[in-house]
């Protein structure tokens, strides 16, 4: 192996251990930023043997004995906390005693719990949206420092200062490394699943020409969803979230035309979807139903698009389903854009006049003023209904407030539609 | 990214020879490691290549030849289909692995291409664009015989 293949050997074990190695620390030292520093240590070490030695069999129980190590050196070091001290070398002792030839299954066993704490602590409410995205990516996901900034296209020390800010305020908030309990755990557990989605989120807005490392954030998320739901097995609306990403990931590919433009989901080639993505999204989705999720806000959504998943064709949609998806939607979200939805639904199920009368209750909702697909929508439902003088004046409103160009484009092309046609029947 | 891991065949596992229990139970163990870590995404055993068949194609001919075929190292006996970030890490997601069968072995990692790995030979998409007519025709083809 030549020097740099065996250094990407080291950055693929890295990733498979560190979020392991992480917790285990943590649980041990009570301080996710110092358990970071200590696996980065590790690391550096086995960067400066492995390539002489060779990568050995239990990369990862090496790892571990070598940061235990290091926990108990730092603390030796800093006289400063001398009860730490004591207390980390009376833990690190506890473990090696009572579990000599067992290690290898205590660690195993405990991996699960020590993972979820690590999780909730990176996702705990004391930090910024934004730090816990990076938190999350960087302790769980096994990510750099640079990939994460070039994911999120910032500057890497910007995310690196997010991330030591973000520690720091773990530290002087004393955030104990824990999974919280009882009524608790339904918040955090919401705020954990918003930051996956968010991750998701950023990768799927990701246009062609991006840095490939913005896609790839959709795998990140998808594979922190699929660990965080065998942590937590029972919890329906992780299921539901799991589902929903596997399912609308299972489009990426239709859902781009050959020179980038966007195509929308009813035009595209269903052929391109992947299937084994959508398998999956309908099997989580079906185990969130069976633990009594049907109605969390994330296994809605799934379900919604598990409709659009199982239609073989656009015209075989059953909206009907989707218009009460999204009526379930509504009332769990109380969302007006959930609203907006709805009433596209509503249309499609129901007949433009329908659609059109959820979408007028919604024109004086304050937070929809700037949005332009109010404005939209409502042309479009218009045009349906051959009121094209005044689905002329939304799409031109719609077109004075986007921000994308190319919808610019598509919605004066549609308010000139509607002038022709409007003229024509004068 | 998605790799396809392609587990060879053996003259055992030509002959149908079931692993043992204590092979089972390792395997299953690592397959749950591989779900717990978000890692699969799918994974089958195959049978033996007598229950198979082949079609050869000869330009406009085809050929149907029924199993079992020799060339034994050749042949595959199951797969996995992965997501991990690098060719490197489902390498090392295989040396995890248990040993598959009772004598010499191998596993291959292939990488399962993704609509990003044309750019590079397409940098305008104009053969992605020329594929897609070529579909919409044939649809459009298939949808006017209805």
């Amino acid at each position: 192996m030549t020097a740099s293949a065996t250094h990407r050997a080291i950055d693929a074990v890295f990733r498979i251990e560190s979020a392991k190695l992480i917790a285990g620390l943590a649980r041990i030292v009570r301080d996710v930023g110092l358990a970071e520093e200590l696996a980065q240590d590790a690391l550096v070490t086995a960067l400066e043997r492995w390539p002489e030695s060779g990568i050995p069999d239990n990369p990862g129980a090496w790892l571990m004995a070598t940061a235990k190590h290091r926990a108990i050196d730092h603390a030796r070091r800093s006289k400063r906390i001398e009860r730490k001290h004591e207390e980390i070398g009376h833990a690190i002792e506890a473990e090696q005693q009572h579990a000599a030839p067992d290690l290898e299954a205590a660690i195993d066993e405990d991996v699960g719990d020590d993972l979820l704490r690590l999780v909730f602590t990176a996702c705990h409410p004391v930090l910024s949206t934004e730090a816990r995205v990076a938190l999350t990516l960087r302790l769980l996901g096994g990510l750099t420092t640079e990939e994460i900034a070039r994911a999120f296209l910032v500057p890497e020390p910007t995310v690196a200062q997010r991330i030591v800010r973000a520690k720091r305020t773990l530290a002087e908030a004393k955030v104990p490394f824990e999974v919280p309990r009882g009524e608790e755990l339904a918040a955090r557990l919401s705020s954990v699943l918003q930051v996956i989605y968010l991750i998701f989120n950023e990768g799927y807005s990701a246009t062609a020409g991006d840095d490939w490392m913005r896609p790839a954030l959709c795998e990140d998320a998808l594979r922190l969803g699929r660990i965080l739901a065998e942590l937590l097995p029972k919890e329906p609306e992780i299921h539901g979230l799991v589902a929903l990403m596997e399912i609308q990931a299972s489009r990426a590919r239709a859902r781009v035309g050959p020179s980038g433009e966007p195509i929308l989901l009813l035009d595209q080639n269903r052929a391109r979807w992947d299937h084994l993505l959508i398998r999956r999204g309908l099997t989580a989705l079906a185990r969130a139903e069976a633990l009594g999720g049907a109605v969390g806000p994330y296994a809605l959504q799934a379900a919604i698009a598990a409709c659009h998943a199982r239609a073989r064709t656009a015209e075989e949609t059953d909206w009907k389903r989707i218009a009460a998806l999204y009526t379930a939607l509504v009332e769990v979200t109380a969302s007006p854009v959930v609203e907006l939805n709805r009433a596209v639904a509503f249309s499609m199920a129901f007949g433009p006049a329908a659609g059109l009368l959820l979408v007028d209750a919604l024109v004086s909702e304050p937070s929809l003023a700037s949005y332009h697909l109010l404005p939209s929508v409502r042309g479009d439902l218009l045009v349906k209904l051959g009121r094209d003088a005044e689905a002329r004046v939304e799409f031109e409103r719609a077109a004075s407030l986007t921000k994308n160009t190319r919808e610019r484009a598509f919605l004066l092309e549609r308010a000139a539609a509607c002038a022709r046609a409007s003229a024509r029947t004068d | 990214m998605k790799f396809m891991i392609l587990v060879k065949a053996t003259q055992d596992s030509e002959a149908g020879t079931l692993p043992s229990e204590e092979l089972l139970t390792a395997m299953m163990k690592y397959n749950e490691e591989l779900v717990k870590a978000g890692v699969m995404l799918a994974g089958e055993g195959l049978h033996p290549s007598s229950k198979g068949a082949r079609v050869r194609f000869s330009g406009p001919n085809r050929t149907v030849l029924d199993g079992p075929f020799a060339e034994t190292k050749e042949l595959v006996s199951g797969f996995w289909i992965w997501q991990v970030r690098s060719k490197e890490e489902a390498i090392e997601w295989v040396k995890r692995m248990p040993n598959p069968m009772y004598t010499d072995s191998e596993v291959e990692i292939r990488q399962v291409f993704s609509p990003e790995d044309f750019a590079p030979i397409d940098p305008t998409g104009e053969m992605r664009a020329k594929e897609e007519r070529l579909r919409a025709e044939s649809e459009e083809r298939l949808a006017g015989k209805k």
